[in-house]
C-alpha cells in the first residue's frame, strides 16, 4: 500500500475515493462528500482530479480518531452513476475474501 | 508441556493491562495512530483489509488442551469461528475488533498465551520441531533450549529495537523439520565427538525479496556458552545492521554485504568479550527449565496391538496410517499428524469447534498435548497404537484426517490478496483448486512426497522459495499473475528454487503445477525417485520444456 504521503505526490487518472479502516473495530471506510464516513462505497466524495484527491486526502488523515492508513483509491463510475471498485484489492476490500469463510458468516 | 512460573504470568499480566490502557488512549485519541503502530505491533496486531489481524504465539509449537480451547475461545467469541495457523507456529485471527483486543488478551493470559513479539523489529517466537521430545533419534528436547532463548530474548531492551525482525528455529533432529537453514538464527542441536551437548550456529537465512539460505558461522557452540554466542550475533548486527533501507535491514544482508568470515571475525571478537560473563549458562539454569517440563507416563504398550491389525483391514484407514502417523521415540506409541488441508479448504484453517474437538481428543489420546508445525498442521505427539483407529475416526468426523500429509495437496499458503494488505496477488484460491485436482489419493500416493508453498508477495510468508514448487503471486498491469520455481527445501538441504520461467495468470497456475507433476511421472527414474531429486538430477530445462511449450 502506497502510504499517504507518498500519495500525495501521485496523480490520480480516473475517478477516485478516499478509502480507510474504522480506529475501533477495522471496517472498511469510505470518506463522504460530508466530511465523515460510511461503510458504503455508494456513500464515497468522488474526486476527479489530483488537487481534489489530495485536498480530500488531507481532510482524511486529520480525523486521526476515527480512521486509520487513509489513501486514494481508483474507482469506476457506471453510466448508472453506481461506483465501482477500480481494482481487485478494492474489490476485495468491499465485497470480503473471494473464498468461502470456514465458518459461514 | 512447560509450565509458566509466576515471573512468566507476572509478565504476560502486566502487558495486558499496559496495552488495555494503550488502547484506551487509542481510542480516545489521546495516542495517535503513529503513537500507537509501534505498540500494536508488539502486541500482535497488524491492520489488514478488512480488518485488525491478531497474531498469537505459540512457543515452540507446544499447546495445552487448555490453550487450545481458549484459542478456540478467542475465535468464537472475538473472531468469526475460526483461526489460521502460520508457518512459525503462530495463529492468527483476521477479524477481531481494536477495541475488543485486550479482553481477548486478557482471555489468552489466564492459559499463560500471550502475543508478546509476534510483530516488530525484535526476536520474534523462537520455534521448533513439532516433533520436539518425541523423535526417535533426537539429541534431547530442543524446546528445554527453545525455552531459553524464549525467556532471554522476551523483552530484552537491547534487541526490542532491532533494525529489522529476527527469528530463531531450533532443531536437534537430523531431518530438519523446523527448516533452521531459512531463519535468521538457526540451531543444530547435537553431541560432538567429545560427547558434548552443543550446537552448530547458523545465520542470516531467510525468505523474502533476498532469500538467502543460512551460513555455518560456528560448527560447534557448546550449550553453556549458547546465550552469549547468540548476544554477539545479536550486537554485531544491532551495530551494523542497515536502518536506511528496509529492504536491506535483515541480518541475511548485513552477512552476505560483510561475507559470513569477516561476520563471523566480528562476532567471535564480541563473543570473546563476554563468553564467561553472567551469560555463561550454569547447569542448573537448564535444569530448572528441564525440569518444568513435564512428559507422560507412559506404559509398556505392544508395537502391534489387536485393535491395529484389525483395523488394517479398513483401507481408508490404511491409508490415512500410512500417512499420517509417524515412529514415536516409545514402543507402542506414535506422532500423529492432523491435516488442516481438506480438499478444497484453506490451508492452515482451524474453526473453533475442530480445535476444541482437537483438545477433547488429545486429552483422550495424547496426554493433553498439541503440537503446531510450521507446515501449518497440527499434531499429537503421544498417541498409544492401540488408540490409532479410535481416534481416526474422531478426527476424520471432524475433518483433519485428510491422508495428504508431505503429498501434493499438503499446500503451505499464505492468506494472500484476500486478507493481506501487502499482498498483490491471491493464494487462498490456487491452493483450493490445486488440492482439487490432487483430490485423489490413489494419485497423490503414486506422486509422492512433493511439497507446493504458495506465497501472495515476494515477503514469502508462504515460503515459496522452498517448496519443491513454489508460486510467488505478482500484480502485471492490474491482473494476478504467479511466478513458477521448482527445486526449492527447506530441510536439512535446504534451497532456492529456481524460475522456470515467465509469469502465468491466475486462471492457468493449477495447469502449469499439473504439467509439471506430469513431467516429473514421465521423467522419474523410478516410482522411488522423489520430485525434488528428479529436479536435482535433471535441473529445471525438460520441465520449462514441458510447461512453455504449448504457452
Amino acid at each position: 500500500m502506497t502510504s499517504p504521503l507518498e500519495q500525495k505526490k501521485i496523480r490520480i487518472t480516473g475517478p477516485s475515493v478516499v478509502t480507510a479502516n474504522r480506529t475501533w473495530d477495522g471496517v472498511v471506510i469510505y470518506r463522504t462528500a460530508q466530511q465523515g464516513w460510511s461503510a458504503e462505497l455508494s456513500d464515497a466524495a468522488i474526486v476527479r482530479t489530483s488537487e481534489e484527491a489530495r485536498a480530500l486526502l488531507t481532510e482524511s488523515i486529520a480525523d486521526d480518531v476515527g480512521a486509520i492508513g487513509a489513501y486514494v483509491a481508483p474507482v469506476e463510475v457506471k453510466d448508472t452513476g453506481a461506483i465501482k471498485p477500480g481494482n481487485l484489492r478494492e474489490h476485495i476490500r468491499l465485497q470480503g475474501v473471494t473464498i468461502e469463510l470456514p465458518v459461514p458468516a | 508441556m512447560y509450565a509458566y512460573d509466576e515471573l512468566d504470568r507476572t509478565i504476560i499480566n502486566e502487558r495486558v493491562s499496559e496495552f488495555r490502557d494503550q488502547v484506551k488512549r487509542r481510542l480516545s485519541g489521546e495516542l495517535t495512530e503513529d503513537e500507537f503502530k509501534m505498540l500494536r505491533l508488539q502486541n500482535g496486531v497488524y491492520l489488514q483489509l478488512h480488518a485488525y489481524m491478531f497474531r498469537v504465539a505459540i512457543p515452540y509449537g507446544t499447546l495445552s488442551t487448555k490453550q487450545l480451547r481458549a484459542l478456540a475461545h478467542v475465535a468464537r467469541r472475538y473472531d468469526r469461528g475460526y483461526g489460521h495457523f502460520t508457518t512459525r507456529q503462530n495463529i492468527q485471527f483476521n477479524w477481531i475488533k481494536l477495541a475488543e483486543l485486550p479482553d481477548a488478551l486478557a482471555d489468552l493470559a489466564e492459559v499463560g498465551i500471550h502475543a508478546m513479539q509476534t510483530s516488530g523489529n525484535n526476536t520474534r517466537n523462537v520455534t521448533s520441531d513439532q516433533w520436539a521430545g518425541v523423535a526417535p533419534g533426537e539429541v534431547e528436547d530442543p524446546r528445554i533450549w527453545s525455552e531459553l532463548l524464549r525467556q532471554y530474548t522476551t523483552l530484552h531492551p537491547e534487541f526490542s529495537f532491532l533494525p529489522r525482525k529476527f527469528k530463531f528455529a531450533i532443531t536437534a533432529s537430523d531431518h530438519d523439520r523446523a527448516a533452521i537453514k531459512v531463519h535468521d538464527i538457526g540451531l543444530r542441536l547435537y553431541k560432538n565427538a567429545e560427547g558434548e551437548t552443543g550446537f552448530e550456529v547458523l545465520v542470516g537465512g531467510g525468505l523474502g525479496r533476498t532469500p538467502f539460505i543460512g551460513k555455518t558461522i560456528k560448527p560447534f557452540v557448546h550449550g553453556h556458552d549458547l546465550l552469549s554466542y547468540v548476544e554477539a550475533i545479536l550486537r554485531v548486527y544491532n551495530q551494523y545492521g542497515r536502518r536506511d533501507n528496509i529492504y536491506k535491514a535483515r541480518i541475511k544482508i548485513l552477512v552476505h554485504e560483510l561475507g559470513i568470515e569477516k561476520f563471523a571475525q566480528e562476532v567471535e571478537e564480541e563473543w570473546l568479550q563476554m563468553r564467561d560473563s553472567a551469560l555463561a549458562i550454569d547447569d542448573a539454569v537448564i535444569e530448572d527449565i528441564r525440569s518444568r517440563f513435564s512428559y507422560p507416563a507412559y506404559e509398556k504398550l505392544p508395537h502391534m496391538p489387536e485393535e491395529l491389525k484389525k483395523a488394517a483391514h479398513d483401507p481408508h484407514f490404511e491409508a490415512w496410517r500410512k500417512n499420517s502417523v509417524f515412529p514415536h521415540k516409545v514402543p507402542g506409541y506414535a506422532i500423529v499428524t492432523l491435516s488442516l488441508k481438506p480438499v478444497g479448504g484453506p490451508p492452515g484453517d482451524a474453526t473453533a469447534d475442530q480445535m476444541d474437538a482437537i483438545a477433547d481428543l488429545a486429552e483422550k489420546y495424547s496426554f493433553g498435548e498439541i503440537r503446531v508445525g510450521h507446515e501449518q498442521n497440527l499434531a499429537l505427539p503421544h498417541v498409544a497404537r492401540r488408540d490409532l483407529p479410535a481416534l481416526w475416526k474422531a478426527l476424520d468426523k471432524i475433518g483433519v484426517a485428510t491422508p495428504n500429509v508431505n503429498l501434493v495437496s499438503d499446500i503451505i499458503a499464505c492468506p494472500g490478496l484476500d486478507y493481506c494488505s501487502l499482498a498483490n496477488a491471491r493464494s487462498i484460491p490456487i491452493a483450493q483448486e490445486l488440492t482439487r485436482r490432487f483430490a485423489n489419493h490413489e494419485t497423490a500416493n503414486m506422486i509422492g512426497r512433493l511439497h507446493v508453498n504458495i506465497s501472495g508477495c515476494i515477503n514469502a510468508c508462504g515460503h515459496h522459495h522452498v517448496g519443491h514448487i513454489g508460486i510467488l503471486g505478482v500484480e502485471k498491469n492490474g491482473e494476478e499473475f504467479y511466478q513458477i520455481t521448482i527445486g526449492g527445501r527447506a530441510d536439512e538441504q535446504a534451497a532456492v528454487g529456481t524460475l522456470i520461467g515467465p509469469a502465468v495468470p491466475y486462471g492457468e497456475v493449477a495447469d502449469v503445477v499439473e504439467d509439471i507433476v506430469e513431467a516429473y511421472l514421465a521423467l522419474r527414474a523410478r516410482p522411488e525417485e522423489l520430485f525434488i531429486d528428479t529436479v536435482k538430477r535433471l535441473g529445471v530445462e525438460p520441465f520449462r520444456e514441458r510447461v512453455y511449450a504449448t504457452r
